[in-house]
């Protein structure tokens, strides 16, 4: 049984509809990321599940009971905020015991609880501080431990890697994980940064402008985005129009005045003839040769080497087509003190398989 | 080259630094440290036949000439006076609690006003200093007089609280208003009613605003003067009366600066004490 559900729940300010028709649920357990652009609406949603705020129509449910009437005090969710909210007059120790505190458990019990949470994460020595002595991990550390300290049923997280660097943030979302995983609290984890989403999360909530645009496991929403806008904002896309020339177990496309291609047709994806969208595929799937050596793949085209952006362990080729469309091609750097395999201008051969890419209607 | 361009400049900012301070230095000096120190010497003189002090130097047929511990002697040696210390710490301690229960909600009401109207609040706050401090206690005079309540410690009470009220709202004030918010939030989050968000977050947090307040008001209070002789009666003389009426009406100076040496003694101790208690509650800030 599902332990949240959304069901129909939307949120306007004034005439801005900020949350339109939401509708998802979440299982225990699970790791359910909401992922999209700033302003989209997730942190609106968030705030009415932990209760700060009310669905103008909807409405949410936990454990199969309405949660209008209860205040955010009464409600088994707690929130990791994205300015983590540490009380700053209480020591790491005493922000954790709060909660504890707060829900009148015995002081044995507490000291108990405390000790196992700043071992969880690792914050043992750092019991007696207060938050300004912390470095931003470790506030981000102390925030999560008094967020899962008295194991709410449901943990909501506000983009709560958002202020670290690079280095840490891949960092705690390890720690994340393993912490997730180890207790068995439930996730809802709202980010803007699609890698975060893609390595965190049991499944992914696309939003855009207050709706949900696709549900599903991150190697679906990345390997078979439902539309454009997600297509777009997951990792790098080649989109280019097309229209249905053909179909049968396949599809062929015109792409504009390139040649036709081959597409592979989805089962339930209605397609007709004359019938126009975009063609998606992502750079790792074109591959790239010079343009004398023939490839066996049946979509190809020879273009010239526009300009390269070379990333350490792989090198993006932005490549001109005959009809001045750009298209984005991967090539792994694996080769050891080659950095570089063409240059600028080089005329270079772009091919894919016939099961690569996707055609989208909208 | 670089080096001596580097030592101008810092030789630069040391003259000017020492442009700034100068003036301000001498101004504390000239009229801030030598009339203490003249109030300190004083307090150990014999005071002179007509007010003011007797001479330091031996005079012929003089007795009273020089240094003594006289006026410390009748300070201590009748429990009168010390009393009338205890009575006025009474009264400041009473004025400042009062002060700090009314000028609370005040304040947080403004602290959690749409910013746009703060302003407007904080002003209509200090806003009876637009009108003479003497005019506004003889208001009170006005209002009491019907109600037969004039020329008593209650009337003291009310007149206290009355001129020092803003001095406690705006340190309130300023310190409420940079509670962040999500605070709160997160405190409700985490099962947090309201009473437990006002005692454990909104209260702890503006532990130093209510000191500073505290002083703001109560050691004012300890040599106010002027409110106990308009609305008190004889027996509601504070320390400030004693003072004033030492070096205005019996005109003895030596023990008015006495006990203006022994005021601020205590004020010292006390702002020493708060200072320790701050430091203890605000050590995170
Ligand atoms: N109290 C409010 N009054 C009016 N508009 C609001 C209010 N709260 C949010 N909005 C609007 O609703 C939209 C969604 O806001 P929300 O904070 O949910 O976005 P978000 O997806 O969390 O964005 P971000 O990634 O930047 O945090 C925004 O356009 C915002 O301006
Ligand atoms: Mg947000």
């Amino acid at each position: 049984m599902a332990l949240l559900e959304v069901k129909g729940v939307s949120r306007r300010f004034d005439d801005f509809t900020a949350v339109n028709h939401v509708d998802f649920s979440v299982t225990t357990g699970e790791f359910f990321t909401l992922l999209g652009p700033s302003g989209c609406g997730k942190t609106t949603l968030l705030r009415m599940i932990a209760g700060f705020d009310q669905p103008d129509s909807g409405s949410i449910l936990l454990d199969g009971i309405d949660l209008k009437d209860t205040p955010p005090e009464k409600r088994p969710i707690h929130t990791v905020f994205q300015s983590y909210a540490l009380f700053p007059h209480m020591t790491v120790e005493q922000n954790i015991a709060f909660p504890l505190r707060m829900a009148r458990q015995p002081e044995e019990e507490i000291r108990k609880k405390i000790r196992e949470t700043l071992d969880l994460v690792a914050l043992r020595d750092r019991a007696k501080r207060y938050p300004h002595e912390l470095s931003g991990g470790q506030k981000q550390r102390v925030a999560l431990a008094r967020g899962l300290v008295n194991r709410p049923r449901l943990l909501l997280l506000d983009e709560p890697l958002g202020a670290l660097d690079a280095k840490l943030r891949e960092q705690m979302q390890i720690e994340l994980i393993a912490l997730q995983r180890d207790i068995g609290v439930t996730f809802v984890f709202v980010t803007h940064a699609q890698e975060e989403a893609l390595a965190l999360s049991h499944r992914i909530a696309v939003m855009n402008h207050g709706r949900i645009e696709q549900l599903d496991e991150p190697d679906r929403i990345y390997g078979s985005p439902k539309n454009r806008f997600v297509a777009d904002f997951i990792g790098n896309v080649n989109m280019h129009d097309a229209t249905v020339e053909a179909l049968d177990d396949t599809l062929t496309l015109a792409l504009g005045k390139l040649g036709p291609i081959k597409a592979p047709r989805h089962k339930n994806q209605e397609v007709q003839i004359g019938m126009s969208g975009a063609f998606i595929i992502r750079p790792e799937q074109v591959s790239i040769r010079a343009a004398d050596e023939p490839s066996p793949d049946p979509n190809q085209f020879v273009g010239t080497v526009n300009d390269f952006l070379y990333t350490g362990d792989v090198t993006t080729y932005i490549v001109d087509l005959p009809d001045g469309e750009r298209l984005e091609a991967l090539l792994p750097n694996s080769a050891p003190g080659r950095a570089k395999f063409f240059e600028l201008g080089d005329p270079v051969r772009v091919s894919w398989k016939a099961e690569a890419g996707a055609f989208l209607d909208t | 080259m670089a080096i001596t361009y580097i030592e101008s400049r810092i030789r630069g900012e040391r003259l000017s630094k020492t442009l700034v301070t100068t003036p301000p230095f001498l101004f504390l000096l000239l009229f801030f440290l030598i009339p203490s120190l003249i109030m300190v010497v004083a307090s150990f003189r014999y005071p002179g036949e007509f007010g003011g002090l007797a001479s330091f130097f031996p005079v012929p047929g003089e007795e009273e000439t020089g240094l003594t511990l006289e006026n410390y002697g009748y300070f201590f040696g009748d429990f009168i006076y010390a009393q009338i210390f205890l009575k006025s710490f009474g009264v400041a301690a009473l004025t400042t609690l009062i002060c700090l229960v009314m000028a609370y909600p005040v304040a947080l009401l403004i602290a959690r006003s749409p910013k746009k109207s703060r302003d407007l609040m904080v002003l209509l706050c200090v806003l009876p200093f637009a009108s003479n401090f003497l005019v506004r206690v003889y208001a009170w005079m006005i209002i009491l007089g019907p109600f037969d309540l004039l020329f008593s410690r209650f009337a003291v009470i009310i007149g206290m609280v009355y001129v020092h009220l803003p001095f406690m709202i705006l340190p309130l004030y300023t310190n409420l208003e940079k509670h962040d918010p999500v605070l709160l939030d997160a405190a409700q989050d985490l099962g947090a009613n309201a009473w437990h968000r006002f005692w454990k977050i909104t209260f702890p947090m503006s532990l130093p605003g209510i000191f500073s307040g505290a002083a703001l008001v109560f050691i004012p209070v300890l040599g106010m003067f002027a409110i106990p002789e308009i609305l008190g009666g004889k027996d509601d003389w504070l320390v400030g009366n004693m003072i004033k009426e030492s070096f205005l009406g019996t005109r003895d100076w030596p023990f008015g600066a006495m006990l203006s040496m022994i005021l601020t003694l205590c004020v010292l101790a006390i702002a020493g004490f708060m200072t320790v208690l701050t430091r203890r509650g605000t050590r995170h800030a």
